[in-house]
């Protein structure tokens, strides 16, 4: 049987001959990230935002009477600007009121302003059927959007301090600035869109950071492995022979993994749209990064062939010196 | 590295088999089918987002702990200096700043109310002290909170408003409710199969608290609707629905008593006047502190107060020796009865917010059960034909070493009573995806060892070796984040952590070890000089 290669063998192409263009480029794309998310801002669901959001289904209709539920839920007292939204069905809605400013410091505003709208609706339509209720207050959001952002830090530190200890300090920044890019990719991507950013997007970033590491990592050891191999070579040229040898690799494992999300993407239940979105995003920025950027950086931060070689000390040199082995008194490492 | 003794054999074996059975009643589950009674079935949790149910995350009020307390603190203070003998007279009493101060009419008094003071101080034997105590100027008591009798207060308050939020559900009648404290001031509950949560809602509310307290009637009316209180009173709305609705009442702050001493709570109709109403009757305590208040106050007009709303005022037309009452003024048949549920089980000692509602209908999650298997079904079928088209043989073994995991996955999230939420099965897909890793990464390094003309079994024990110490890394770091991810935010999110961690676990397991020892196994068998990978 004739097995198929997605990759040719012996591939060698020269990523990082267009280091610095593609370099600029990711960082000018991450400014602009932050730029949307900044002026665009992200679009909180409830998770960060407080307030309600109601899922239902009008079980006699071809479709749900969007216009009518936003004039009559706009009319209700102490209820802000409901925003009407199809989701999944024609006759499948959602509807989403963010916090009034007004509900500052009263934690029960959202779940009272839930139950004014659960009541009105069910009084209102004889065939809407409510299939999911979310109800956040300011507080509880508040603490949410707190535990977000400390949990992605928390994410990034943690596995850039582990790949320092087991490789080397220019490693771990280098991951950490690829998984940088790819966290800012993906908020940009979610400013840009006005994708409803909520609690499991969180958990998918954290996922993106798992594995889009992943294949950082693969092709950090490959450059540890090479680096010890040949000693004589040229960092970008070692760099280049270490991504075009995990090639095979990289391209398979993001497409497993692609082929294994997409159906979920387009079959999956509408709440989980945006966190296999954001994954699916995820996938591509992480797999661009670990090529593009987490390996360049290593040149400029000055790894050398001789990283991963068991240094001499100065104790070591004056011993040799005694017996005579070595002739200088100039130790290699102060 | 090729070379599997027998008790490894088993080892492996018998993990792979456990996890299968442990698995098997999660798969058959939806098929229909059913498992006979007496056969243990360890079986995954579904969390209320695929299984249908209402998740109410309440928080106490711990201000009001600490007001309520402050308030006890003064009438006992002002009780314990009345019963000395010879009595200490005190006055200019305060609690405003969240302390307790009053001036000693007599100055020489300060050593016996000391003295008295002390036990109200301390606590009970035991417990952490309750109370500061300063004099200013020789004369002003001043006692203020200490954090940890306020933290006990609060403490305390939970414990039992968790109790009384139990009895509460269990007499609504539902099913399996989980009732669990989270943090200081925070109780979930979670009640599966519960689509409306109104009426819990209603009911958790409701703090039921029931107080008797004297009509200030030298109020002037002005005042009182202006919401100025005469000094040694307070003033409660009247609740709407009653005739005063709009209005309000100033009463006595103390001397009245509480509706905590109550043997039972019964709505019904009141015969006189044909209105709802609910009767209470006082255990002897209660039925005691009654009749002392009802026989000092006859002809005297008293406020039945729910909740800081006044349901009525009648007075007192003779003593009230029985220890049973009747509550009336705003109630129809529903409010009646959710009243007298709440005043059975017990008054929450503290008010609870409801700060975080989460309801999914049962076709809710059963659709998104569906969609996700669809899914799922289709995503593993693609990954698979691409591992069988890309490593022929080596993909075979990785789609074995895939199933064997998802079995595992199942299996371990049984047996650990685990829950399996809806970004969980984002967490099942992402695994099948990337769970092949592990083997693409082996089966690479095979393809490129053999390239560089190693022998077959070099280079197959070579792949595995120099694979292992990235997969090892590559996991180490997803267990990290995974980990991470646990410690943030809600159940739904964390039972997407659960599956993901697990599924790094066994695809490791399943990567490492079992396709290592198919592999070893073919082998040495046939001893084959080439392989097509």
């Amino acid at each position: 049987m004739k097995l198929l290669k997605l990759v040719p063998a012996n591939t060698n192409i020269k990523f990082l001959k267009l280091r610095v263009p593609f370099f600029v480029g990711s960082v000018l794309l991450i400014i602009a990230s932050w730029a949307l998310v900044f002026t665009q801002g992200l679009n909180y669901g409830v998770d960060f935002a407080g307030g309600q959001e109601i899922q239902a289904t009008f079980t006699q209709s071809e479709e749900a009477p969007i216009p009518d539920l936003r004039e009559r839920i706009g009319a209700l007292d102490n209820v802000g600007d409901p925003v009407v939204q199809r989701f999944g069905e024609a006759n499948q809605v959602s509807i989403r009121v963010k916090l009034p400013p007004e509900a500052e410091g009263n934690p029960e505003f959202a779940n009272q302003m839930t139950s004014a709208i659960v009541t009105s609706l069910e009084s209102n339509y004889n065939d809407i059927q409510i299939d999911a209720v979310n109800s956040v207050s300011g507080k509880v959001s508040g603490e949410f959007r707190q535990s977000a952002v400390t949990a992605l830090l928390a994410a990034m530190l943690a596995v850039a301090l582990y790949i320092w200890i087991r490789f080397e300090w220019q490693f771990g920044v280098g991951a950490l600035f690829a998984l940088f890019h790819d966290v800012s990719l993906t908020l940009g991507m979610f400013a840009l869109f006005q994708l409803e950013f909520s609690l499991q997007i969180i958990a998918a970033i954290l996922a993106i950071i798992g594995y889009s590491l992943n294949d950082t990592i693969v092709v950090y050891d490959r450059i540890r492995e090479n680096l010890k191999k040949y000693r004589k070579m040229q960092l970008p040229e070692l760099l280049d022979l270490s991504v075009n040898e995990t090639l095979a690799r990289t391209v398979m494992t993001s497409l497993t993994l692609l082929v294994a999300m997409l159906p979920l993407l387009f079959f999956g239940p509408a709440s989980l749209f945006g966190l296999v979105a954001a994954i699916t995003a995820g996938l591509f920025f992480g797999t661009y990064s670990s090529v593009y950027l987490a390996s360049p950086i290593l040149i400029w931060l000055g790894v050398t062939s001789t990283s991963f070689v068991p240094q001499e000390t100065a104790a070591d040199r004056q011993e040799k010196i005694a017996r005579g082995e070595a002739k200088s008194a100039r130790p290699i490492v102060e | 590295m090729l070379d599997f003794p027998v008790w490894k054999r088993l080892t492996l074996w018998g993990l792979t088999l456990l996890a299968f059975i442990a698995a098997v009643p999660s798969l058959i589950g939806p098929t229909g089918l059913t498992i006979p009674e007496d056969v243990p079935t360890p079986e995954i949790n579904l969390g209320l987002d695929l299984a249908g149910g209402s998740h109410l995350l309440l928080e106490a009020k711990s201000e009001d702990v600490a007001a309520q307390r402050l308030e006890n603190l003064e009438e006992s203070v002002r009780q314990e200096m009345r019963r000395a003998e010879p009595r200490i007279r005190i006055g200019d009493i305060s609690t405003a700043n969240d302390q307790l101060s009053f001036i000693l009419d007599d100055a020489s008094d300060i050593d016996r109310a000391r003295g008295l003071l002390e036990p109200l101080i301390e606590g009970t034997v035991g417990s952490t002290r309750q109370w500061d105590l300063s004099v200013v100027d020789g004369q002003r008591m001043v006692l203020t909170p200490t954090d940890g009798g306020t933290a006990q207060a609060v403490d305390d308050a939970l414990e039992s408003a968790t109790e009384v939020v139990r009895r509460r559900i269990d007499l609504l009648g539902t099913r399996e409710p989980t009732i669990i404290r989270q943090g200081d001031t925070r109780i979930v509950v979670q009640v599966p199969g519960l689509e409306d949560p109104e009426a819990l809602k209603e009911l958790l509310g409701k703090t039921a608290q029931l107080e008797f307290k004297l009509v200030d009637e030298s109020a002037l009316p002005t005042n009182v609707e202006a919401g100025i209180a005469p000094p040694g009173s307070q003033i409660f709305p009247w609740a709407e629905g009653t005739d005063r609705e709009g209005s309000s009442l100033a009463v006595r702050r103390l001397g009245g008593i509480r509706g905590d001493n109550l043997t039972n709570a019964q709505a019904g109709v009141d015969p006189e006047t044909n209105e709802d109403a609910v009767s209470i009757t006082f255990d002897s305590a209660g039925a005691r502190k009654f009749a002392q208040l009802s026989t000092e106050n006859v002809g005297k007009t008293f406020a039945i107060i729910l909740d800081g709303k006044v349901l009525s005022a009648p007075y007192f037309r003779e003593p009230i020796l029985g220890g049973a009452a009747q509550i009336s003024g705003s109630f129809d048949a529903d409010s009646a009865n959710t009243l007298a549920i709440s005043l059975r089980s017990g008054a929450l000692p503290v008010p609870l917010e409801v700060v975080e509602q989460r309801t999914v209908g049962p076709d809710l999650g059963a659709d998104s059960i569906r969609r996700g298997m669809l899914a799922m079904l289709i995503g593993s079928l693609a990954v698979i034909t691409l591992m069988i088209a890309t490593y022929g043989r080596f993909g075979i073994y990785a789609t074995i070493a895939l199933v064997f995991n998802i079995a595992g996955l199942l299996g371990i999230m049984a047996i650990g009573n685990f829950t399996l939420t809806l970004p969980g099965i984002a967490g099942f897909v992402l695994t099948v995806g990337a769970a092949v890793d592990a083997n693409v990464l082996i089966n690479e390094r095979i393809r490129e060892e053999r390239k560089r003309g190693r022998k077959v079994i070099a280079a197959v024990e070579n792949g595995y070796k120099e694979a292992s110490r990235a997969i090892y890394d590559a996991n180490i770091t997803n267990f990290i984040s995974g980990v991470l991810l646990l410690s943030f935010g809600s159940g739904p999110v964390r039972g997407f952590a659960i599956v993901l961690i697990i599924g790094l676990v066994t695809s490791v397991f399943t990567a490492l070890l079992l396709t290592r020892m198919w592999v070893a196994d073919w082998l040495r068998g046939k001893r084959p000089s080439d392989i097509n990978i």
